[in-house]
């Protein structure tokens, strides 16, 4: 988060009201190209609310979001072409139930990339292969665990080429022998060089991969830092204490 | 939600849409309506085959002088389901738009169809479009009827749209679908699943009420038999074999939607 470089995502000052809840607090994050930033705080604390403004899921009150150079709140910004740079990954997977998992990955670069079916096909196998589970191509997902489902849903996300990839609790439904999985997947791709916003309770993970650690609580950011600097030095103490409960 | 129905549609957590007229759609895992299906179907295919060839006379004149009813009939219901579908899907979506005006046209027009009477509706929609339209009597018919089953489809079909978890809508979203992108390769393709069994017996249904277009000048099954019976006096004879033959379409048709509601399960199952 040095100034000398362009952020990719530029988030400023922003908040995000329901009535009298107040869901984000005057947030400000920059992410640099390559960067991976690893979210954390109790929940209700805005984690997954800020991941989901970077792809406008969630609508903002105030403030601004430049993704990818692009001002999500211009009205001239088509969103549809943001996201299609901008990878998500959900809690619950959210494979399409009525597509196999290469055509959960196909899907998209062939109605939205015009990628021919056999280009869609290869590529799709190959990110099959790339998360471990080309042998399941052509099983549906309830026909998967929870593991497999979550690395097929990454690989969904990669099918795009995303510049940026947004994971909102990969992890939090998982059964816990499947949640390693998950993350060498995840750890794979973040020393590929992608950028990534994680948000996460798996701690192992954040001192492995985070350039950046974000702990929020209240809608509001209260401390940013290095993986050492908040694992050794934590200086809120709102965050010494979560970190009490959770270490 | 684990709900025993008809169908035995039975999947914890999703929503099971029941509507419950037209004939029982029978699917395998369900042995006792499948066997009732059978001894129903063989039932009426020997009851109709023993009438005609041990009682030509009066059984296979009337039988002779209905297939020009059936296939008026089968007109109707086809022309209807299609044409119903299309008004369901437009209003059913409708009802769902968040553009006020929209909505608002959407539910009127369920509001005013549930509330007046199909036989109503028919005689209403048949003489307008007959008399400021022109349009011949069949395609009158068949927009009366879509017309009315349009409103009970649109809420069949908006009620398979919102049983589909939101997470799909999302996914897709963020992988840059728009809004109609979302809906024609993620969600339709999901809720229709949902959405056929209720349809099946809606085209069921809407089968048997195409009998009321016989009070129109519409020569369709019953009123090819009408008309028979009148000529012949035969009233007793003639309506038995309409009753079984509506039956054995009907019964044919069930296994036709239940057929394609199992294939379309596929996916489902482990």
């Amino acid at each position: 988060m040095s100034k000398d470089k362009k952020p990719i995502i530029h988030i400023s000052n922003v908040s995000k009201h329901f009535g009298d809840f107040k869901a984000l607090e005057d947030v400000s994050l920059e992410v640099e190209t390559g960067e991976k930033v690893v979210v954390i705080g109790p929940s209700g604390s805005g984690k997954s609310t800020l991941l989901r403004t970077i792809n406008k899921l969630e609508t903002i009150s105030k403030g601004s979001i430049v993704v990818n150079g692009f001002d999500l709140n211009a009205p001239s910004v088509d969103i549809n072409k943001v996201r299609q740079d901008v990878g998500m990954v959900f809690q619950s997977f959210n494979l399409f139930r009525h597509k196999t998992a290469l055509e959960n990955l196909t899907l998209a670069p062939i109605k939205l990339r015009n990628t021919s079916k056999e280009d869609a096909a290869r590529q799709g196998l190959a990110l099959l292969a790339k998360v471990g589970i080309e042998g399941k191509a052509d099983q549906y997902p309830v026909q998967l665990s929870g593991g497999q489902q979550q690395r097929v849903a990454i690989a969904r996300a990669l099918a795009m080429n995303p510049k940026i990839m947004l994971f909102d609790e990969p992890t939090s439904a998982l059964d816990p022998e499947m949640i390693g999985e998950v993350l060498d997947v995840m750890v794979k791709l973040a020393k590929e060089g992608m950028t990534m916003v994680v948000v996460t309770h798996e701690m192992g993970f954040a001192r492995e991969v985070a350039d950046w650690i974000v702990f929020m609580d209240e809608g509001r950011i209260l401390e940013i830092g290095t993986p050492t600097h908040f694992f050794e030095n934590p200086e809120h103490p709102r965050l010494k204490k979560f970190l009490a409960q959770i270490l | 939600m684990k709900t025993k129905t008809n169908t035995l549609s039975e999947e914890k957590g999703k929503a099971v849409i029941v509507i419950g007229d037209g004939a029982a759609i029978p699917l395998k895992r369900d042995a006792g309506l499948f066997t009732a299906w059978r001894i129903a179907f063989v039932g009426a295919c020997l009851i109709l085959a023993g009438l005609i060839i041990f009682k030509p006379d009066p059984y296979l004149q009337i039988f002779k002088f209905l297939p020009d009813g059936i296939f008026v009939t089968f007109q109707v219901t086809i022309g209807s389901i299609a044409l119903a579908i299309v008004i369901g899907l437009v209003a059913g979506l409708g009802r769902m738009s968040k553009i006020r005006i929209i909505n608002l046209i959407a539910s009127t027009y369920i509001e005013i169809i549930r509330g007046i009477p199909l036989l109503v509706q028919l005689f209403y929609l048949y003489y307008a479009l007959g008399r400021f339209l022109l349009v011949p009597d069949i395609l009158a018919a068949i927009i009366a009827m879509s017309v009315c089953y349009g409103a009970y489809m649109a809420e069949v079909i908006r009620a398979g749209i919102e049983s589909i978890d939101w997470g799909q809508t999302e996914a897709a979203q963020s992988l840059g679908f728009n809004r109609t992108q979302t809906m024609f390769y993620v969600i339709l393709p999901q809720a229709w699943r949902t959405i056929l069994p209720p349809v099946g017996n809606e085209f069921i249904a809407l089968l048997k009420d195409t009998s009321l277009v016989s009070i129109l000048a519409v020569s369709d099954l019953l009123r090819r038999g009408r008309e028979f019976a009148s000529e012949s006096f035969l009233y007793f004879e003639t309506y038995t074999m309409i009753a079984i033959i509506y039956l054995i379409i009907t019964l044919i048709l069930s296994k036709l939607v239940a057929q394609m509601e199992e294939r379309l399960g596929r996916y489902e199952q482990r």
